[in-house]
């Protein structure tokens, strides 16, 4: 793998601007609109061609749909994105048809993911027939290739998906997203429902694919040991909103957001000597509902150093140090304030 | 597969010989005398003979026996020299009706045509219309179209079908006279006008079934689409990149007719059986009214027969439903 870069090189790959995803609340007999659940509220970030961006949170704080959004795979309710030169969010559906094959997405849960009556070979062609004028016999070739890449044996092409074990079915779903040779893919959680010994199967297929393809990965995981392992740059997540964004190493040594501290504090350390310090910070509480944020600092509820400007006012996002950023009162950059995203 | 169906058509077979018992003893136990309602001035010991005739004065089980082997040998040894013309039956005893002294399946096999003209016009054109409702509905979840079409469908599952067949009876034949009230079936088919005649007595009739069979089936087909559209893999063809139309109708679609499939077998013993109450209504002479008088009738080996056949096509359409799931969804396997 590359050296972790500290921050997106000059044109980024992907880029991402006050995205929102509001899902409404119906009520009533009539099916009104009474509120809404505010899943993303406003997420700002760059990914340079080539990087692995982590993106970690609590469950339900809003990942799978950011994910999701910046592919289309559910319509933002406001902000852009971008990959390479098109501008995703207001593609006219044909057009964003015709962008599908660059942007991929390898789901949470593989099982759920594929097809139950498509054999493996449909599943992974299916996207060839759409998008490629390629005969029946190359794209025959074109699969078993892809099978190969992955790991997987040329005699399950004719295989149902739910004759696979959980890491296989992962596998065929990671290869189903390269078949239309992506530059950019969302990998959503993509080890989340597989045993230990198989998650590093997959990650480590992961970094191979990605150094053999040049991918552009968003890691989406709560598990921050893998995003350590894996990603570049680290992206924090709660409650739809991004709190700090960072270099790897700089957010592991020295976390800036309260709440990073308290997610990073739960991290058993590889050093004996560290861990034996090592001090856990229990939050309270619950993480509220994202129908209705708290007015202020959307963790001004939980937050062991609140203050009372936080349960007022939101914190602008301060670019701290070249490529980091970070969303809370308690930390004053050198930048000036409100500046969007980590730039 | 093959053997899954060998083994479950063997299994039926037990399945079916205890059906047949507990319908012969429920009409045993019934109350009701095949020659009670005969004229009054016969005198006891001509019933007693009548009785004799009719095959009542053995025990039980041997007209169950009886019973049994002209249903299993006799008749489709009847069946099969009225088709090459062979002798194998050779003048033995089958099944009489009580009430007309002719064999039970002759008279089947008279009523049969009516009602697969019309129940079973009626379940098709239930199950055609049913179908496109339910995608649409649920592609369209709350829109007017799925508002307007639950609405129908509660009405043609809720009102009983002699409430709308009596009401479109007095709407269009009565007011509009546009179709005839009552179902002709003497009515031979040859030539165009007769035709057109045939269509226009079959339409009040099968308006009301057909309306009645799409309520439920589209319900159906409403259900299983949204459970599919909702997952993932659903998610994952359109991050494929693959047009709308290939995303519903190729996988959303498919993966969603497998229990539709599944129900619209299970109902065809149905059409079967008549709709007794339609056919009533509309005085179509079908198998739903042979059923009902002859039970008026005591007629016992009719209603034995007719009901032992019911449950026979009950029987092999599970059968074929199951095989059917079978087929469609490559998660199942059988052997
Ligand atoms: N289609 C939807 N309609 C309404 N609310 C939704 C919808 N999809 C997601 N949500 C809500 O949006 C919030 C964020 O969901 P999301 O799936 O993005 O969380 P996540 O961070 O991926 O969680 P996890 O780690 O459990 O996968 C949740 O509160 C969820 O209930
Ligand atoms: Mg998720």
């Amino acid at each position: 793998m590359a050296e972790p870069s500290a921050a997106p090189a000059a044109a980024p790959l992907v880029s991402v601007r006050d995205l929102k995803v509001h899902f409404p609340i119906l009520s009533g007999v009539f099916r009104r609109r009474t509120g809404a659940v505010r899943a993303v509220d406003g997420v700002s970030f760059d990914i340079a061609a080539g990087e692995t961006l982590g993106l970690v949170g609590e469950s339900g704080c809003g990942k799978s749909t950011t994910g999701r959004a910046m592919l289309r795979l559910v319509e933002p309710t406001a902000g852009t994105v971008r990959i390479g030169d098109d501008d995703i969010t207001t593609a006219p559906p044909g057009h964003l048809r015709r962008l599908r094959p660059a942007m991929q997405m390898v789901f949470q849960d593989p099982q759920a993911s594929l097809n139950p009556r498509m054999t493996v070979m449909d599943i992974i062609a299916e996207p060839l027939d759409e998008h490629t004028r390629l005969s029946r016999a190359e794209k025959r070739d074109k699969v078993l290739d892809l099978m190969d890449a992955v790991g997987l044996s040329a005699d399950f092409a004719g295989r149902y998906p739910h004759a696979f074990s959980g890491g296989q079915r992962q596998r065929i779903g990671i290869a189903r997203a390269l078949a239309l040779n992506p530059r950019f893919i969302v990998c959503d959680e993509p080890i989340a429902a597989l045993d230990v010994s198989i998650q590093a199967q997959v990650v480590n297929l992961l970094e191979d694919l990605q150094a053999r393809f040049g991918l552009t990965y968003l890691f989406i995981s709560h598990d921050l040991s893998m995003v350590r392992h894996i990603a570049d740059r680290v992206a924090v997540m709660y409650l739809g909103h991004i709190v700090e964004i960072a270099p790897r190493d700089d957010l592991f040594a020295a976390p800036l957001h309260p709440y990073t501290e308290a997610l990073l504090s739960a991290v058993p350390e590889h050093d004996p000597a560290a861990e034996a310090t090592r001090q856990r910070i229990i939050l309270t509480g619950d993480v509220p509902s994202p129908a209705r944020p708290p007015a202020g600092c959307a963790f001004s509820t939980r937050c062991p150093k609140v203050q009372p400007v936080c349960r007022t006012t939101a914190p602008a996002t301060v670019v701290t140090a070249p490529g980091r950023a970070v969303a809370c009162h308690l930390v004053a950059g050198p930048a000036a304030a409100g500046s969007v995203g980590a730039s | 597969m093959l053997t899954f169906t060998l083994r479950r058509l063997l299994l039926s077979i037990p399945t079916l010989l205890a059906i047949s018992l507990v319908i012969f003893l429920i009409l045993e136990l019934a109350p009701g005398d095949p020659v009670a309602s005969m004229p009054l001035t016969i005198p006891p010991e001509v019933r007693e003979k009548i009785r004799e005739s009719l095959g009542l004065g053995a025990p039980f089980h041997v007209r169950y026996l009886l019973w049994l082997k002209a249903f299993f040998v006799t008749e489709p040894l009847h069946a099969l020299d009225a088709l090459l013309g062979t002798d194998f039956a050779a003048g033995s005893q089958r099944i009489l009706s009580f009430q007309s002294r002719s064999p039970v399946f002759d008279i089947i096999a008279e009523r049969l045509p009516q009602t697969l003209t019309v129940v079973g016009m009626a379940y098709l054109i239930g199950v055609l219309i049913a179908v496109p409702i339910g995608i649409i509905s649920a592609y369209r979840q709350y829109s007017w179209f799925d508002q307007i079409g639950t609405l129908i469908a509660m009405l043609g599952y809720s009102v009983p079908t002699f409430f709308t067949g009596v009401l479109l009876i007095v709407v269009f034949s009565v007011h509009l006279g546009w179709f005839p009230s009552i179902y002709d079936t003497t009515l031979v088919v040859d030539s165009w006008d007769s035709f057109l005649l045939q269509v226009r007595q079959m339409t009040l009739p099968v308006a009301v079934l057909a309306l009645y069979n799409a309520a439920q089936i589209s319900r159906f087909m409403r259900a299983s689409m949204l459970d599919n559209l909702h997952q993932d893999y659903v998610r994952t063809a359109r991050a494929k990149g693959m047009g709308e139309r290939v995303v519903v109708f190729v996988h959303v679609l498919r993966n969603s007719m497998i229990p539709v499939v599944t129900v619209v077998a299970l109902g065809v013993p149905g059409v079967f059986g008549g709709a007794i109450i339609t056919e009533q209504v509309f005085k179509v002479n079908g198998l739903g009214q042979l059923l009902i008088t002859a039970i008026y009738g005591n007629d016992v080996p009719m209603v034995q027969t007719l009901t032992f056949i019911f449950a026979i096509l009950i029987v092999l359409f599970n059968l074929v439903a199951d095989v059917l799931y079978g087929l469609l969804d490559p998660r199942i396997r059988y052997d």
